[in-house]
């Protein structure tokens, strides 16, 4: 017994000197250290109020928040900011042009595809087999649910769909093709046939050293020259395959980085038991892989997310296009900066989510058990 | 079957069908197109470049009117393109290692400023705030209420108009290179092992920029066109100005736009270049009795540089790559040129592959100095110890 309490008391003892700083001295430590360094804080505190007291004053006690007879009279002489012009056309800009009487589909399917994206960021997911099982379910849904023609759903082709719903479905679509070309690009650039490898990195280099848009361009102008007939299907799916392809040429880069930063006594030990080569890929290199890449992965996949609203230059009538299109007409023309707060707003809550969620990952790889 | 048990004819088996495939898949490409562009009519071949385009291009730097051909108006879009994309890279630096000082500073609150601006702004895609950017400047005032500083910079919905020489353009181009070669030459002085031990280095740097300074000066006044004011001053006449350098909306949207949301990338690529440098070789400075200046100057600095300076460039060449937006505002940068292009001429395919064929080079060129740039500065063998 009193081996044991020996033990124990240096510990508790250990601790007693590294009382941490109390709020007060940290807060002195931080912005009051030196009388300069003070001086400094109050200025860019001053700075600071004065832009929260004005945005404060534009966008909430001055601002108009409804218009009751659906026209922009009430934002005619104020002040503040004109939020009337989200109340009365965020419908456009969530759903775009989507018919009316379905628009509670698209929202549906919205709602499918970010539950699909939350969920597969749950560590629980990370399974190979439960991964593709979670995306493709919520794909099918998403896709019957917006599409129609079935269960007595009305059909809406996809040059209809439009707003966030679009967005959500395009960096969806993006992903889940990508990843697994993604996949296939890195391993064959790092095959040891010299053919395969070359043409394959010079695929990559050149995807990478063009600009999204001009991918995208190519895409919906190149695939109906080139292609039968029989194989070009809807124009989103074509301009879907060209940002795919973009984020597969990316991603593939950072796989290989994380295949690279891999010990060589791993694949050599998995040779050495005499494991063929799918089983050393499948079951030793890409699982270490991914770990090693998983914030630039995540990095890649918030950037992406912002690169999908290059989809308006080829035509598509994504979140931004109808953030345009409902201030576009004449009545609320004055509004844009309010519809564009809005739009930014939606862009900022998906995409802070993410790179929250990749700061997240990396530290719980920092205490991480390997 | 016993062949196939050796590896190397297997790899080579693999390698020769992996070729007859991508062989056939860009003959049936070719075929398919062939057979398309045959059925529309269509004629190929590069001889719509010298057509005239009936055309017209709000900004350019290379002189432009609609009887020219394609092959001018792509020219002007390259040189648009280059121009913005270098345009935004200096821009978007000089924001972000104002930002980057405000993260590393040891201010709390210049901190939560830096930030607040990095959250805020790397959060939101490009395209969106040069949209933005574009409808707050065009929604300025009339050129007849512009906003006007000194009454010779005026600000309104028809573009920024700033005094310029009065001399033309391809002298300013003569300027800016004599300018970058003096630049350069200093830059060799200073860097350049060679020139360590001459013993009168600061007077020769010294003469140097003196000899750049007159060369700049000696252009611009033999340029001057004679009988005119040395400084040609914006003008209100009727409902437009006149004299001086218009900066249309279109180009000072994208220019903003990419200089904010690049300068929040900026930024956090310089603040870990200076977070990477070693506390120890900071600390040895110190020790050794060097001022604070001179610490940050010779040792931080110098260390700091070497490490972003890769990561920096590919940010550089993402940048250039970034300013491909023209089309959504209206700025004739080549992509937008390409664009406008195939929508008159129908030439589809040519089209793209200029367009692809161009960027590749700009890109690769871009990449190519930059690298070198960051070869030859970079430190040999064991000096980059932490």
């Amino acid at each position: 017994m009193t081996a044991v309490s020996d033990m124990n008391t240096p510990r508790q003892t250990l601790n007693v000197g590294f009382r941490p700083d109390g709020l007060a001295t940290r807060l002195r430590r931080r912005y009051f250290r030196t009388p300069a360094n003070a001086l400094i804080s109050l200025l860019g505190m001053a700075a600071l109020l004065y832009l929260a007291y004005h945005a404060l004053d534009w966008a909430v006690l001055k601002a108009v928040w409804s218009s009751p007879d659906g026209t922009s009279a009430v934002c005619r002489d104020i002040a503040g900011a004109c939020w009337a012009v989200i109340q009365q056309r965020w419908r456009i800009i969530i759903f775009g042009l989507f018919p009316y009487d379905e628009q509670w589909r698209s929202m549906l399917a919205c709602v499918v595809m970010v539950v699909t994206i939350v969920l597969s960021c749950l560590p629980w997911f990370w399974k190979p087999l439960r991964l593709s099982i979670l995306w493709c379910a919520g794909f099918i849904i998403f896709y019957v649910l917006m599409r129609g023609g079935l269960f007595g759903m009305r059909a809406v082709m996809p040059a209809d769909w439009g707003g966030l719903t679009l967005t959500v479905f395009l960096y969806a679509a993006g992903v889940l093709i990508g990843m697994p070309m993604a996949i296939a690009m890195a391993l064959l650039r790092r095959s040891e046939m010299p053919l395969v490898s070359r043409m394959t990195g010079a695929l990559i280099d050149g995807v990478r050293s063009l600009p999204l848009v001009t991918i995208l361009f190519t895409a919906a102008l190149i695939f109906p020259f080139v292609l039968p007939d029989w194989l070009q299907g809807d124009k989103i799916w074509r301009v879907i395959i060209g940002f795919a392809l973009f984020f597969a040429a990316y991603q593939a880069e950072i796989i290989r980085s994380g295949i690279q930063s891999i010990p060589v006594g791993q694949e050599e030990a998995a040779k050495a038991l005499g494991l063929s080569y799918w089983q050393r890929t499948g079951r030793i290199m890409l699982p270490q892989a991914f770990r090693n890449a998983l914030p630039p992965t995540i990095n890649q996949l918030v950037i992406t997310f912002k690169e999908t609203s290059l989809i308006v230059i080829i035509g598509f009538f994504d979140i931004l296009a109808s953030g345009n299109a409902a201030y576009g007409t004449g009545e609320w023309s004055f509004a844009y900066f309010e519809v564009y707060i809005f739009v930014a707003l939606v862009y900022f809550v998906f995409v802070f989510s993410l790179s929250r969620y990749g700061a997240y990952l990396e530290r719980r790889m920092r205490f991480g058990q390997h | 079957m016993q062949m196939f048990r050796n590896r190397k004819t297997r790899s080579l088996a693999y390698q020769v069908a992996f070729l007859v495939i991508l062989a056939l898949v860009v003959f049936g490409a070719v075929h398919e197109a062939s057979r398309k562009l045959a059925a529309q009519g269509m004629t190929s071949g590069f001889d719509f470049l010298y057509k005239s385009t009936g055309f017209r291009i709000g900004f350019s730097l290379v002189p432009f009117d609609p009887f020219e051909s394609y092959l001018q108006m792509l020219w002007v879009g390259i040189a648009n393109t280059i121009f913005l994309g270098i345009l935004s890279i200096i821009l978007a630096n000089i924001v972000g290692l104002v930002i980057a000082s405000f993260r590393i500073s040891s201010n709390g609150v210049l901190n939560d400023i830096g930030t607040l601006y990095i959250e805020t702004f790397r959060n939101v895609p490009l395209i969106l705030q040069a949209l933005f950017w574009y409808a707050a400047l065009t929604h300025l005032p009339p050129t007849k209420q512009a906003y006007s500083l000194f009454d010779a910079i005026f600000l309104s919905a028809r573009g920024m108009f700033v005094p310029s020489l009065n001399v033309g353009g391809q002298w300013f181009a003569a300027v800016a290179l004599a300018l970058l070669f003096g630049l350069s030459v200093l830059a060799w002085f200073s860097m350049s092992r060679r020139f360590r031990r001459v013993k009168n280095r600061g007077t020769l740097q010294f003469v140097m920029a003196g000899l750049t300074l007159a060369a700049m000066v000696g252009i611009l006044a033999y340029a001057r066109e004679p009988g005119s004011d040395i400084f040609s001053v914006p003008e209100l006449r009727g409902l437009n100005f006149r004299g001086g350098i218009t900066i249309p909306p279109e180009l000072s949207a994208l220019a903003i736009a990419t200089a904010i949301y690049g300068g929040a990338y900026i930024a956090e690529v310089i603040r870990a270049g200076f977070q990477s440098v070693g506390k120890g070789q900071v600390e040895a400075a110190r020790a050794l009795g060097l001022s604070s200046w001179h610490v940050f100057s010779r040792v931080h600095l110098p260390l700091a540089i070497r490490a972003v300076l890769p990561t920096l460039i590919n940010q550089y060449v993402w940048l250039f790559k970034a300013t491909t937006l023209g089309i959504v505002v209206g700025f004739a940068d080549f992509f937008s040129v390409i664009s406008v292009s195939i929508n008159q001429s129908g030439q589809t395919l040519e089209l793209i592959a200029i367009l692809m064929a161009g960027f590749l080079i700009m890109n690769n060129t871009l990449s190519f100095v930059l690298n070198r740039v960051n070869k030859a500065i970079a430190l040999k063998g064991t000096q980059l110890r932490t």
